[in-house]
């Protein structure tokens, strides 16, 4: 892009893109900007904001779903998305209430949680790079079959009775103000990361985003990658509807209805490219905490929850057709 | 010809939709009665008509999953007017309906064409953005049947020559699109687009214009859709039609409508959203709970979209996709 630019005005610069724009031109900063915004202008709208445990409290708008978008990051840059990730924390929290009729104990539930999250994963996952179905429309059958079976087993009831040790996982705090589901947000946040920063399946992620051909053409065996990466997708939607499901103390089969879309929004807010092989996990960490303060600042001054959706929606599209309007503009 | 179609996907889906209609016939029989099935296209009109318009933005590669936010926007602009001023006709209802419809169509549009947004990340934000607007306009408030004029509430139901007046509106819309896409210029601009855009390019079609009539032409017909649903069930929320976006594209996907694009026919679409309308419809005769229908209707999109990628790879898309990649 800057190339074409520099040649239109007829003159080169000796680097195009040094260390320190790449950095002043990055989408991160873009956002951490917009981030401190929305921060300065919360503690300005209300007086409460600043309070620790509000802040605290704050956290829990956005540390599930943002789990599941570490995930989804790497997911959507390999270029394949999962909408069922919603259906499968319906799916995983309902086999969990199920279980719990049962008497099983914290332990119990915790793996059966993980397991239904794996197996959904391996589902989509074997349904896409097996028979080489388009991702995005398995996962809205997915999406509606996982949840579907939630409305089966519950219809209109709802399993409650969730131990106090199980509860803890969505309640309780590991210190002082941090909570326990903040602290697997920062985990998986470092980890996914690491995972796609800084190792081979992470540059190999990239490569199958930005050409699947070449990658495979270069021995990346492409359809593992995108088996392994649904299946930490599944894996990921489990550990959130166990969080989920224990902050909330009981299963209804409408359970996270509609979070696929926030999730998604979140990760390309954060900068993933939706046609893949681009985007970073910090990126998703600053939407996260973008997403995040606005719901809580919005809800600190009594907007209701569906106005809300109309500003990260705005948000969405705004962040990223400002930029390109812009280079638009410019050109003409 | 009549070989071609019974080799086609269309005959497939003619004979599971007749197969699924017999053998709920067999176990409660009156179901396949003509009038009953009448009753089911009825029920199924408005799937039908959004399900056309998915079709259009489909073919061009695109998506549009803000339909069921314009919908329900529509209608509750549609009903708080009829509410408020009981004297401004029907009609004018309805091209407001329209008008409102084409607006947010072309708003999904013009960020596709002009700025080059993918269509799933334009239309994913307009989902939620209509959708609260809905909230902002109403204030959460609900439009109910005693609020609303009888005109209003009767255009749908009018009864004329056996059918009411919603099917006809959708034998319209299938009539209309029959021709838009077979016979004219820009229906099978929506098929080039679609099925290879560079070669679009080359023979002098401008992409990004093809879609935006598509997502225009799609609000539209949500917009119409918009009036009919809250005029047909008498009542506008903002929660009307929630979800609605999923089952219009799976009726997409039943009916053999490629989402890689550039694949699909009208026949098809409407035979998508009818074979999932007679599975809504026969839920409830056969006794089954409806808390199977979304089970049903995820499985029955899985098991579509399996067939279509077997029979689409006999075609030898594949060739064509790869000789894209390298250009």
């Amino acid at each position: 892009m800057s190339l074409a630019e520099d040649t239109r005005t007829r003159s080169l610069p000796d680097r195009l893109n040094g260390p320190g724009t790449r950095i002043l031109k990055s989408w991160e900063l873009l956002l951490f900007g917009i981030a401190v915004l929305i921060f300065v202008a919360n503690t300005q709208a209300s007086p409460y904001f600043l309070d620790p445990w509000n802040l605290s409290d704050a956290t829990f708008n956005f540390t599930e779903k943002a789990m599941i978008g570490f995930a989804m990051a790497l997911l959507i840059i390999s270029g394949e998305i999962d909408l069922s990730v919603a259906g499968i924390i319906a799916l995983a929290s309902t086999a969990m209430g199920w279980a719990l009729q049962f008497g099983v104990g914290t332990p119990g539930l915790i793996a059966i949680g993980l397991a239904v999250g794996l197996l959904c994963g391996a589902f989509n996952g074997v349904l896409v790079t097996r028979l080489g179905l388009p991702s995005i429309v398995v996962t809205i059958g997915t999406m509606s079959l996982f949840r579907g079976i939630s409305y089966i087993v519950l219809g209109d009831q709802a399993f409650n009775g969730y131990p106090d040790s199980f509860a803890w996982l969505g309640r309780g705090y590991v210190f002082w103000v941090i909570s326990f589901e903040l602290t697997l947000f920062a985990l998986f946040a470092v980890i996914y990361g690491v995972v796609l920063h800084k190792t081979n399946f992470g540059r190999h992620v990239y490569t199958i985003g930005n050409n699947p051909m070449a990658a495979r053409f270069s021995g990346i065996r492409v359809e593992r990658v995108k088996m392994i990466l649904f299946l930490l997708t599944g894996l990921m939607s489990g550990i959130a509807a166990i969080c989920l499901t224990a902050r909330l103390g009981s299963t209804r089969p409408s359970i996270a209805y509609a979070w696929e879309l926030e999730v998604v929004t979140m990760v390309v807010l954060g900068g993933v490219s939706i046609l893949g092989g681009s985007g970073s996990i910090l990126g998703v960490v600053i939407a996260a905490l973008v997403m995040g303060m606005v719901t809580f600042g919005l809800g600190l001054l009594n907007v209701p929850g569906i106005v809300m959706s109309i500003f990260i929606g705005g948000l969405l599209i705004g962040v990223i057709a400002i930029p390109r309007l812009v280079t638009k503009l410019r050109r003409a | 010809m009549i070989r071609d179609f019974i080799k086609s996907r269309e005959a497939i889906l003619v004979a599971a939709l007749i197969a699924l209609i017999l053998v709920v016939e067999s176990r409660f029989s009156g179901f396949a009665a003509p009038g009953n099935l009448a009753s089911v296209f009825n029920d199924t009109s408005i799937l039908i008509i959004l399900a056309l318009g998915q079709t259009l933005v489909i073919l061009t590669r695109c998506i549009d999953l803000s339909l069921a936010s314009n919908l329900a926007l529509t209608g509750m602009v549609t009903a708080m007017i009829n509410a408020a001023m009981p004297g401004v006709p029907v009609i004018a209802l309805i091209a407001i309906a329209i008008g409102l419809g084409v607006v947010m169509g072309m708003f999904n549009g013009i960020l596709v064409w002009k700025l080059d947004i993918p269509p799933i990340v334009v239309t994913l934000g307009t989902l939620t953005i209509y959708r609260g607007l809905i909230f902002l306009i109403s204030g959460g408030e609900w439009v109910n049947s005693h609020e609303m004029g009888e005109a209003y509430k009767a255009v749908p139901r009018f009864d004329l020559l056996g059918l009411p007046v919603l099917s006809w509106i959708a034998i319209a819309v299938i009539a209309g699109f029959a021709v838009l896409v077979n016979r004219t210029a820009l229906g099978r601009a929506f098929y080039a687009v679609g099925g290879n855009p560079h070669a679009a390019v080359y023979t002098g079609i401008d992409v990004g214009k093809t879609r935006f009539a598509a997502f225009t032409i799609a609000g539209g017909l949500a917009g119409l859709c918009g009036y009919l649903w809250v005029s047909r069930y008498a009542v506008a929320y903002v929660d009307v039609a929630g979800g609605f976006e999923l089952d219009v594209v799976a009726a997409c996907v039943i009916g053999g409508i490629s989402i890689a694009g550039g694949l699909g026919t009208v026949t098809g679409a409407v035979l998508g959203a009818l074979f999932l309308g007679t599975i809504k419809n026969a839920l409830p005769v056969a006794g089954i709970s409806p808390f199977w229908q979304l089970a049903i209707s995820g499985a029955a999109i899985i098991i579509a979209v399996a067939f279509n990628a077997q029979s689409n790879r006999k075609q030898g898309r594949i060739i064509l996709k790869s000789a894209e990649h390298a250009s």
